[in-house]
């Protein structure tokens, strides 16, 4: 068989429908990573706006550009897009798009499963929006602190909005993050054991972990609050005997390990443009990757600190800020690493390589703001004043957006199959450089003169007036490069000049494809034996294209893959994937049925939506069941390996492990939420003897 | 910075890999942090100790309760004074604030005083404060609270010993 032949027949087994029928059923991850990241910067772009409208209130004092009520909904609704409908998507997008071109495999372990969360993810970020234009989106702060957020002192439903809709949104991330971790584990290319998976995927991995355990506490506290608010369970009030600080221990038990949620794929993206824009590998490998680790778990042991002004113990207080500053020494040993990296190769200044710069140059002012406000009694005057906003703003702009461009313009070229042919990047860069940092650096000094953050106005004689004024313009600066970023991409994708493969010189598997990417990704799968296959053996692409590895001969109508043994990355099972849908789509616009009846409180229509998305579910399974055994099958190179279906550690298996463990987390973090108002909550109701008296 | 500028100048280091890993992640990553973090937390826990609150002969407990509309101040040693907006102390004297809610979350915060608080509904938390010298201080309610956040502030009027016998006494001037 030649190369062609075996592309047509591989294309017409893999592809889409055509036209616009094709973006309703298609389950290929290539299509759904780029719905998403396009989605995504949609909302990118409506948070960034409704910044400028902030930034436009605050310019002047006593500013009649938007009442308070407005006002409120506009910095609540900046926070939740770009936390919940900007940040967490991308990563999904940026990983759903590249897992299986990395890692060496055909798609991701649950194809229709990607879909059910795009579609999630769409309908939860539509509801959000629509209740924006409407004018009645949520307006507490996008950290929704009971009681403000509660029916009493809230009683419209743009607080409903919040919770239900983020919710359903969050649904796409535990599903992400269940297809993440399975796709990682299971679906590499032969031979690709732990030690040699590409960092990004270490990232993503522990990311996704991270996911599967820091959004269910988010969960269950919007569950209760919706509970509470709805059917006047009195979980946050305290003269009812519920706690309000329950809510913040719940939220910021997301809250804090949602930062390196974010901040660890961005450093997987740093991980792998660095060493390419350096000529080189990356300096201690094994180091980084322990040092993501411990990332990880040192984040869970400090969501305490964004309430160190609450009046919780000092003992308690001193022990956080230990950990706070703990946390610090993780993110040194990988940003010395990447510093380490261009000392050892030979750095080359190109366009993602200046947002690098952007990145380092950021996030290191942004990480030591971080242990300024770690140390407590600094942490008492700044907290809630707009140098917090402009802090986490350094963290979030620095460790997230800066290094989602760099990778935005590494794997530009491989999305379209271009060439860069307009040079505005640069020009874009320095625009957003320059207006970000006058933005933020002003906001530093304003707050330390005592503007509060969230405040609609303020008087001219608080001497903050020429301060905000610099803040705003450059906003608009930043603003107006941003803008000229999406300018470029746009025309990019438009100018019709093709690029060479492989642009970059990378070592990855994603660049051993022709480019834009075909459906099936690899025409066979290669044995790997190095974390950079492609810079062992440069012909890797074409000879691969020939069908020189497993899976080359497409059979039955088939979509196949296959998986390896977790550590060793010895093949192990035979996959059969199933084709284009619309089951995903439907089950997500039932599900959005449920919560919309609950938002509504048409509460007749919810057990229809829960039948309904049961038989959805039911229907689901069913259609890959098969009546027939399979016999072990050839799969090329000499190797025969049995089919999944037919063994007892499936993908599914797997996929209901990781699944089972998020409940888990949700159901300890309800267990301690009842402990935590059993012993600390000031009103719940005494049982006589019951208690120890040290409690009451 | 510095050491970010300089690799687009040197030529490729000669050095091998596992030096490298010593000098930047060993070195530079774990060791360099690990003692500049320590001593800053040492420092950081110190400064919060002597923030505390501690028991006092001369110590002057107010009581402060958060509303929607304003901060209502309570005296201990005047049980039958209560002021809106305004919370009298005497000068060069420890004041412990009894901080609550009536409503929603609230901060009492008088940056030139002390940190902050917060005011939580069925807690009472006690904040130090003291004035070293007689006059007015503005005070900030620093948790956001719905509309009219903005316009939620107080003022602190630390009176001399005369001033604050007569203001016990009811007599304002």
């Amino acid at each position: 068989m030649r190369a062609l032949e075996r592309h047509r027949k591989l294309t017409a087994i893999w592809a889409s429908e055509s036209g616009l029928k094709s973006w309703f059923s298609t389950v290929n991850h290539t299509d759904l990573g780029r719905m998403f990241l396009v989605t995504a910067f949609f909302f990118f772009i409506i948070g960034g706006l409704l910044a400028m409208l902030i930034r436009a209130q605050l310019a002047t004092p006593q500013s009649a550009f938007a009442g308070p009520e407005i006002y409120n909904q506009i910095f609540t609704m900046h926070g939740t897009i770009m936390m919940f409908l900007f940040a967490i998507p991308t990563f999904e997008g940026l990983a759903i798009y590249l897992l299986p071109k990395i890692l060496g495999t055909r798609d991701l372990a649950f194809p229709r499963l990607t879909a059910y969360g795009f579609w999630c993810y769409a309908f939860g970020g539509a509801m959000l929006l629509i209740a924006m234009v409407l004018g009645i989106a949520p307006d507490g702060g996008w950290f929704m602190y009971p009681p403000l957020s509660s029916s009493i002192y809230s009683p419209g439903i743009n607080t409903d909005f919040w919770l239900i809709g983020i919710t359903f949104v969050e649904i796409s991330a535990i599903a992400a993050a269940v297809e993440i971790t399975v796709s990682i584990l299971k679906y590499r290319a032969p031979g690709m054991s732990l030690d040699k998976m590409p960092i990004f995927a270490w990232y993503a991995l522990i990311t996704a972990l991270m996911i599967l355990t820091g959004f269910p506490p988010l969960i269950l506290g919007s569950v209760l609050l919706e509970v509470e608010r709805a059917f006047g369970f009195p979980f946050f009030q305290v003269d009812l005997g519920g706690d309000s600080l329950l809510w913040q221990h719940l939220f910021w038990l997301f809250g804090h390990p949602e930062v390196y949620i974010l901040f660890l794929p961005a450093a997987g993206v740093i991980s792998t443009v660095l060493p390419v824009m350096c000529r080189t590998t990356i300096l201690g490998y094994g180091w980084i990757v322990a040092a993501a680790v411990a990332l990880a778990f040192l984040s869970f042991g400090l969501w305490v600190h964004h309430m160190f002004t609450t009046g919780i113990p000092h003992m308690g207080l001193a022990f956080l800020s230990a950990a706070s500053t703990l946390v610090a020494v993780p993110t040194g040993v990988q940003i010395f690493a990447w510093i380490g990296t261009m000392w050892k190769g030979r750095p080359e200044l190109r366009l993602p390589m200046l947002h690098l710069l952007g990145f380092f140059f950021t996030f290191v002012i942004g990480g030591l703001t971080g242990v300024m406000v770690a140390v407590v009694p600094f942490d008492w005057q700044a907290h809630d004043t707009a140098f917090i906003t402009a802090h986490l703003h350094y963290v979030l702009f620095g460790g997230f957006v800066f290094p989602i461009f760099a990778g935005l313009y590494y794997w530009l070229p491989h999305v379209t199959g271009r060439r860069r042919f307009f040079r505005l990047g640069e020009l874009a860069f320095a625009l957003v450089f320059i207006g970000f940092h006058v933005t933020f650096l002003a906001m530093h000094w304003v707050g330390l003169l005592g503007q509060r953050r969230r405040i609609p106005t303020y008087a001219p004689e608080d001497g903050w007036t020429t301060i905000n004024l610099i803040s705003s313009v450059g906003s608009f600066v930043l603003a107006i490069g941003i803008g000229m970023i999406l300018i470029d991409v746009v025309l990019h994708a438009l100018t019709a000049t093709r690029g060479r493969r492989n642009p970059w010189g990378a070592g990855t598997l994603e660049w051993a494809m022709t480019t834009p990417p075909p459906a099936y990704n690899f025409a066979s799968l290669p044995q790997v034996s190095s974390r950079e296959p492609l810079a062992d053996d440069p012909d890797l692409a074409v000879r691969l294209a020939k069908g020189e590895g497993y899976l080359g001969k497409p059979r039955n109508g088939w979509r196949e893959t296959l998986t390896v043994d977790i550590a060793s990355g010895k093949p192990d099972m035979h996959v059969i994937y199933p084709a284009n849908t619309r089951l995903p789509i439907l089950m997500s616009a039932v599900t959005g049925v449920f919560f919309l009846s609950l938002l509504l409180k048409f509460y007749w229509t919810v057990p229809l939506a829960v039948a309904g998305v049961v038989f959805l579910a039911w229907k689901w399974v069913w259609i890959l069941g098969r009546r027939d055994d399979l016999e072990a099958l050839p799969v090329g190179l000499g190797v025969t390996l049995p089919n999944a279906a037919m063994t007892g550690r499936s993908p599914g298996w797997w996929g209901t492990v990781f699944l089972l463990t998020a409940n888990a987390t949700f159901f300890g973090s309800l267990l301690f939420g009842f402990a935590f108002l059993w012993t600390v909550a000031p009103g719940w109701p005494r049982r006589s003897g019951s208690l120890p008296r040290s409690l009451n | 910075m510095v050491l970010l500028m300089l690799p687009f100048r040197r030529a490729k280091s000669k050095h091998d890999e596992r030096r490298q890993v010593r000098v930047w992640i060993i070195g530079l990553g774990l060791v360099f942090p690990i003692v500049v973090l320590a001593a800053l937390l040492a420092y950081g826990l110190s400064i919060g100790e002597r923030l505390l609150p501690r028991a006092g002969d001369d110590v002057v407990h107010v009581g402060a309760q958060g509303r929607l509309s304003n901060w209502t101040i309570t005296y201990e040693n005047a049980p039958d004074q209560t002021t809106e907006g305004t919370l009298h102390i005497p000068a060069g004297r420890p004041v412990d604030v009894a901080i609550t809610t009536a409503d929603v979350i609230h901060s009492f915060w008088v940056p030139r005083l002390a940190g902050k608080l917060d005011a939580i509904p069925g807690r009472v938390n006690v904040l130090r404060i003291e004035a070293d010298a007689p006059g007015d201080y503005a005070g900030l309610s620093a948790e956001f609270s719905g509309t009219g956040y903005d316009r939620l502030i107080f003022t602190v009027t630390a009176h001399d010993a005369a001033g604050w016998d007569n203001f016990l006494r009811g007599d304002l001037e």
